[in-house]
């Protein structure tokens, strides 16, 4: 089986039904995208296909149908995305575990809609789960995040 | 301020069988300099100028001993150390060293006093320079009870400011300058030339000298970190997916495990078929552990799916089966016989509520699971001669103790090597997990083995804040609250976990009626006493303990009262209150959300709570709304005295944070037990709260005071009483269990 991951192509010998977390985890070593229910109810490892912010605890290894994205693939400390400046801007993060799955959440809602209304916001990360209560700060640095991407 | 009852003589035996201890060792060795951990192991021109700070070729490491879980314990100490030291934490490395006694927690023992926070008097005060005694004797590393700034903030800027001296007079020796005129900058001592000698120049000079002891940490007024808006030292980690907790471990031939053990918890295992799960690819190897059986293989999700498929034939615990007969047995627990603490006794309670018409309630909050994000997990290798073990812990030197125990090696053997958590928010006072790791690596020596829980583990086998029932009597006159009798029982938090980890205290259990109790009102007739229930579920501390139950019975039980008074919630609370700090508190709340009573339309209302807990007075004002889905809440008000705002930006984070942690559990969380165990498993049926629920929240610090405190966890007591008063205010519902949305729907 082969996956791109981070624009990085891969061979791996794995289950078709494993999940693509544990293969990017274990089988990988990227751990970015975190284990918090493994039933897609806290989005703590929410990763892109193709641009698309998928639960990679719900996606089949076999069933992937494009590249993937991970948060380290997103932006680096020395190369940050937008959206982590603006987590950092905002000093987001507490304990900090569901913050990849809340950022890449929300660089897949800009990327499609550059200037989202509260209510969007909201809809779009309602199911990334923060049990620190982080939640204030999110909306606030997805705002900054759209307004330093809209203005480029 | 009022009278407050005062303690028994035996109640000093509380929370500490440590104090009783402490004595036994005498005064002497208690004063005995603790060995700097640090001295072990250092190279040829390294030094440790204290147990806190580090300094080798590569530059200054900055031991931060305190577990961070994300209250930003690490960033703190860091900033700390830092204003000592006169350098930019974000420069240098961070380490949480390895567990010591010279890492003894001096503040935390103290909170399990009892003593109201507002009680400044001898006798108080007396106790509570007390209780660093055996702290220090036991070499007490714990994290927890917002005890990290309160215990920190001199001992870490004195340390800072002791290597700070320390690499001056190095300076001083070796530029043959006095050192009265060497100034520090930013890691560097500055010459009066305006030269720069780095600190990491000065470090093997500086390791043959005795530290200069007299230090003085720069006055408040000279600080260029504390009370600044500063980043935290873990925020572009965290935003990067680049910060490794223990989840994350990688070692070169690390293992993969995972557990089940009886969800009865103590329960035993009868037997198990384990032939299809040793068939299923990747996995290497079946082991029983304490309670249960843990498979490792080569990838976690392969552990977690043989685990699921061994059969095991689980043995009955020895508390009740059900929520069905928990209940009961906690409500028939209140009876005379089983009296733990009457620490407050005014007036003469029971002649108020003769003559007056009593009016009377009962109230009771479930069991709650602590579910930090991250599952419970440790890396553990353990050979011959020594165990290592990888993991998010707030007890390092208990696990050194209890793995040397079940290993059989050494303690000085067993190394724990602490990483970041995930949440933990009490969760990880335990040590259950890493065990269980323990006995897993036991069976695999000189591998390394990652043992991870699934989610369903984590919340059936968690060590939960006990359900507890309260009745409530009072009576109001002319306006006015007259008598306040709250009687509390509930399991001892204390005693549970005490008992595992150490021994079980004697005495009365302070967290059975702590947020009620030592709160700072005046009422003429005012009573509380907790009551003990028989250990049923094991439980344990839930970020703000005994006041996460007690700061909802308490506060909207004054608010029925209040009503039945007809007074304004806002106004009769201070009226009550006593205490000069809690009422500048209330009076920041009252004008920042502009109270003009409880009612603000046909559609919004608002309500008001206190509670003062871990020494800080916290008011909120949670503002609601009816809207077609059900209730929203719009908007919270926080304020709050802590003596000095040391982070002003984390200060609000986790002030927020435990506004949000409180309100949600108080919507929609609870464990019911069915066949012993928890009903939920998952955050489908524990959900929390959602970011399309939050609140705008403000929060306002105020530094009227002259004691510093901790902030984790003060934020939580107030919040689920303020969301069910608005909730009363806008419905005329008085509802008196949480969660609340077993009678109201939120949108």
């Amino acid at each position: 089986m082969q996956l791109t991951v981070n624009g990085v192509a891969h061979e791996l010998d794995v289950e078709a039904d494993m999940p693509l977390l544990w293969v990017l985890r274990d089988e990988l070593g990227i751990t970015g995208p975190k284990y918090g229910c493994g039933i897609a109810q806290c989005g703590a490892c929410t990763v892109h296909v193709d641009g698309q912010a998928v639960r990679a605890c719900q996606v089949a290894a076999g069933d992937v149908w494009g590249e993937i994205t991970t948060i380290e693939g997103l932006g680096t400390p020395r190369s940050l995305h937008t959206v982590q400046a603006a987590w950092i801007a905002h000093q987001v993060a507490q304990c900090g575990y569901c913050q990849s799955g809340q950022i890449m959440q929300a660089a897949a809602l800009l990327a499609e809609n550059p200037d989202p209304t509260d209510a969007e916001i909201d809809e779009a990360l309602s199911g990334n789960l923060c049990r620190c209560g982080t939640y204030p700060r999110i909306r606030a640095a997805v705002k900054t995040a759209a307004a330093m991407l809209r203005e480029g | 301020m009022s009278r407050i009852g005062r303690p028994a003589r035996r109640s000093f035996l509380i929370g500490s069988a440590a104090v009783a201890g402490g004595v036994a060792f005498g005064y002497y060795r208690y004063r005995q300099p603790l060995p700097n951990p640090l001295l072990e192991g250092l190279a040829e021109g390294e030094a440790a100028l204290t147990p806190f700070v580090r300094i080798d070729a590569q530059g200054v490491t900055l031991i931060t001993p305190r577990a961070d879980m994300g209250q930003g314990a690490s960033s703190i100490q860091a900033y700390l150390l830092a204003e000592g030291l006169d350098l930019d934490p974000l420069t240098v490395r961070l380490d949480p060293g390895d567990p010591s006694p010279a890492y003894y927690n001096g503040a935390v023992l103290a909170e399990g006093l009892p003593f109201a926070a507002t009680d400044t008097g001898w006798l108080a005060e007396t106790a509570r320079a007390a209780a660093d005694v055996p702290a220090r004797l036991m070499g007490m590393q714990i994290t927890g009870g917002s005890s990290t700034v309160p215990d920190m903030f001199d001992r870490l800027r004195h340390a800072g400011a002791v290597a700070r001296e320390t690499l001056k007079e190095a300076a001083a020796q070796q530029t043959g300058i006095a050192r009265d005129r060497l100034g520090t900058d930013d890691g560097a001592v500055i010459l009066p030339d305006g030269q720069r000698l780095p600190y990491g120049a000065l470090a093997a000079r500086a390791a043959t000298l005795e530290p200069v002891t007299d230090a003085i940490p720069r006055p408040a007024s000279a600080w260029r970190y504390l009370g600044k808006r500063v980043q935290r030292t873990d925020i572009v980690a965290k935003s990067t997916g680049t910060e490794t907790y223990g989840i994350d471990l990688a070692l070169d031939g690390m293992l993969y495990a995972s557990v089940r053990t009886n969800p009865g918890l103590g329960g035993a295992v009868n037997g198990y078929d384990a032939s299809a799960a040793e068939a299923m690819r990747g996995v290497l190897k079946v082991v029983p552990v304490t309670g249960g059986v843990g498979v490792i293989a080569d990838n976690t999700w392969r552990a977690f799916r043989a685990v699921n498929a061994i059969a095991i034939d689980w043995g009955a615990p020895g508390y009740p089966a059900s929520s069905d007969q928990i209940w009961p047995a906690l409500r028939a627990a209140m009876t005379a016989g089983n009296r733990d603490s009457r620490f407050r006794d005014e007036g003469d309670v029971e002649n108020a509520l003769f003559e007056g018409e009593a009016i009377a309630a009962e109230y009771r909050v479930p069991y709650l699971a602590h579910a930090p994000l991250e599952p419970m997990n440790a890396t553990v290798r353990v050979t011959d001669s020594r165990a290592d073990i990888w993991t998010g812990t707030q007890i390092p030197r208990f696990v050194q103790t209890h793995a040397a125990r079940l290993t059989g090696l050494d303690e000085a053997a067993v190394h724990v090597h602490a990483l970041p958590m995930g949440g933990s928010f009490g969760r990880r006072l335990e040590d259950d997990y890493v065990l269980q790791a323990v006995e897993l690596a036991m069976a695999v020596k000189g591998r390394p083995v990652k043992m991870t829980w699934t989610r369903e583990e984590d919340m059936t086998h968690d060590f939960p804040r006990p359900a507890q029932i309260a009745r409530g009597r009072g009576t109001v006159r002319e306006g006015r609250v007259e008598a306040l009798d709250l009687s509390v029982v509930g399991q001892s938090v204390s005693a549970s976990w005490l008992g595992r980890v150490m021994v079980a205290p004697p005495g009365p259990d302070t967290t059975i009626v702590a947020g009620a109790w030592d709160q700072p009102f005046a009422i003429p007739h005012y009573r509380v006493t907790g009551y003990r229930a028989p250990e049923m579920v094991p439980v344990s501390s839930w970020r703000s303990v005994g006041a996460s139950a007690n700061g909802f019975f308490h506060d909207c039980f004054l608010d029925e009262l209040i009503h039945a008074a007809g007074a304004d919630p806002l106004e009769e609370r201070l009226r009550l209150c006593a205490d000069p700090l809690s009422r500048k508190v209330l009076e920041a709340a009252a004008e920042m959300s502009g109270w003009s009573g409880p009612r603000i339309s046909e559609t919004r209302a608002r309500g008001v709570a206190f509670c003062l807990s871990f020494g800080v007075p916290m008011a909120e004002v949670v503002e609601i709304s009816r809207t077609e889905a059900g209730i929203r809440i719009d908007k919270v008000y926080a304020a709050c005295e802590i003596g000095r705002v040391l982070d002003p930006d984390n200060f609000e984070a986790q002030v927020a944070g435990g506004i949000l942690f409180g309100l949600g559990h108080a919507m929609n969380c609870e464990l019911s037990y069915a066949d012993h165990a928890p009903e939920q498993a998952n955050f489908d049926s524990y959900p929390g709260m959602r970011l399309s629920q939050a609140p705008q929240i403000e929060v306002r610090g105020l530094e009227n005071g002259d004691r510093i405190r901790g902030i984790g966890e003060p934020g939580v007591p107030p919040a689920a009483p303020a969301l069910a008063n608005a909730i009363f205010a806008l419905t005329g519902q008085r509802i008196r269990e949480l969660p609340l949305n077993r009678h109201v729907t939120f949108a």
